[in-house]
């Protein structure tokens, strides 16, 4: 049995421990936002957030994610009341066929939440590791600049209203 | 054909002492850091029925410790945790240049140093520059413990040095004297997710009269192993770099290296593109 946080949840899982996080995650915890692509770390698909990183589910025996914290795509938002990032998504055409999105939401949020820069050149850096086989990527850069844009601005905000 | 969970052994120590001895007793098993390389062969069904050495528990193998001439990577320091090192950035920037260019962000962020060297591919991104940097690699067996210079660490392609047991504890590096020129330049396919077709590191020191004080260049993918051109830098060393300096030397290279035609490159694609890194190494602001 080990114990991790999954979505700010403490979650048990009692199974066997050389399983894929990503099949513990659909299979036994029932998040299935999290896609499975390629099966071999090229394409994203499976992203999550371990300990705030991004890093591929399908890479990763459920054993090595004792004690962690599991950020899924569940984390994010609920179709009626979505979060900024998937607002955007939306907004510019962000999603097409779906298969890669959930991975790119969750790299793309590490980005925006961590104070990443909103350029396109960066952007792009930073979800170099997340495959999408439909939209040509202008959109959901474009996407993650705009929700970069707004968060930062937020930041700045704050950190003003602090100083004062 | 996928990883059976169920034909799995797992073997969990919670120190560094357990892991080795557990290792000594289980010569078979697979030591596991970060798992970005086993994981793909276990989910195409490549790997079932083995028994797994999992070293995610033992927390002094994931420390950077500075020393007095630079620093102590603990094998299974990641290459995330590399890139955003100070000064790790500062001092060894072809390094954390290497690391960036391993995979995407993701296999960086569990992929880990140790874990790549114990891989032994030959077109080990981090090995060039830690080639030119002259690391040193500290094993350990349960009753002792070693270091070898890095580049003896390989033997052969995904063959390496280690002796039955025997696990990689820390990579040394020094912090090498701030050099006149240095680059790391991978040549690959894509700029992220791409095996190398070539990977090369130079870091370069000159004299106070312009002559080039000491060279050291080396290149991935163009052998069975990590290669250093020595034939290359004995003949650059004291040298005015002259453009004609440059040309020998760019002559030579054939001599350290034993590329191959395979999937993702040719011979003669990879001498032409290695020399072409070479001369655009040593040609800025040589004189004529």
């Amino acid at each position: 049995m080990i114990e991790l946080t999954v979505n700010r949840k403490k979650r048990r899982y009692r199974g066997p421990l050389f399983k894929r996080l990503l099949d513990v995650l659909r299979e036994d915890f029932e998040l299935t936002g999290t896609k499975e692509g390629c099966g071999e770390g090229e394409c994203g698909a499976c992203t999550v957030l371990l300990d705030g990183e991004p890093v591929n589910s399908c890479l990763v025996p459920v054993v090595q994610a004792e004690g962690t914290r599991v950020e899924t795509v569940e984390s994010l938002g609920v179709s009626s009341r979505l979060s900024p990032l998937q607002q955007s998504f939306l907004e510019e055409g962000g999603a097409q066929c779906g298969i890669c999105t959930p991975g790119m939401l969750m790299t793309a949020w590490a980005y925006v939440r961590g104070g990443g820069p909103a350029d396109p050149e960066s952007v792009r850096t930073a979800l170099a590791g997340n495959l999408c086989r439909c939209t040509g990527y202008q959109h959901i850069v474009a996407s993650v600049v705009e929700t970069a844009k707004r968060e930062n601005a937020k930041r700045e905000r704050k950190r003003r209203a602090r100083a004062r | 054909m996928r990883g059976d969970t169920e034909s799995m052994t797992l073997l969990r120590p919670r120190s560094v002492e357990e892991a080795l001895r557990l290792y000594a007793a289980n010569p078979g098993a697979v030591p596991l850091a970060g798992g970005t390389d086993f994981m793909v062969a276990w989910n195409a069904g490549e790997a079932n029925g083995r028994t797994i050495l999992d070293l995610s528990r033992l927390a002094p193998w994931k420390r950077i410790r500075l020393t007095k001439t630079g620093v102590r990577v603990g094998s299974l320091v990641t290459h995330r945790e590399l890139q955003i090192h100070p000064l790790v950035r500062k001092r060894l920037p072809l390094l954390v240049e290497a690391c960036a260019t391993i995979g995407g962000g993701q296999i960086q962020a569990r992929g880990t140093l140790g874990g790549n060297i114990a891989n032994a591919s030959p077109a080990g991104d981090t090995f060039p520059p830690l080639a030119v940097y002259e690391a040193r690699v500290r094993l350990r067996t349960a009753g002792e413990s070693r270091t070898l210079r890095f580049l003896d660490v390989f033997t052969g392609v995904k063959k390496t040095a280690l002796a039955q047991g025997e696990l990689i504890d820390s990579i040394e590096i020094d912090f090498p004297r701030r050099p006149a020129r240095q680059s790391f330049r991978k040549v690959g396919t894509r700029a992220a997710s791409a095996i190398a077709k070539t990977v090369a590191a130079g870091l370069l020191w000159l004299s106070a009269d312009g002559r080039i004080r000491e060279v050291r260049f080396a290149l991935g993918s163009m052998a069975p192993t990590v290669r250093r051109l020595a034939s290359v830098e004995a003949l650059l060393a004291g040298k005015k770099p002259t453009s004609r300096l440059v040309e020998e030397a760019v002559d030579l290279l054939e001599n350290d290296v034993s590329p191959i035609d395979d999937l993702r490159s040719t011979r003669a694609y990879r001498l032409e593109v290695s020399r072409n890194l070479l001369r655009a190494f040593l040609s800025p602001g040589l004189t004529r």
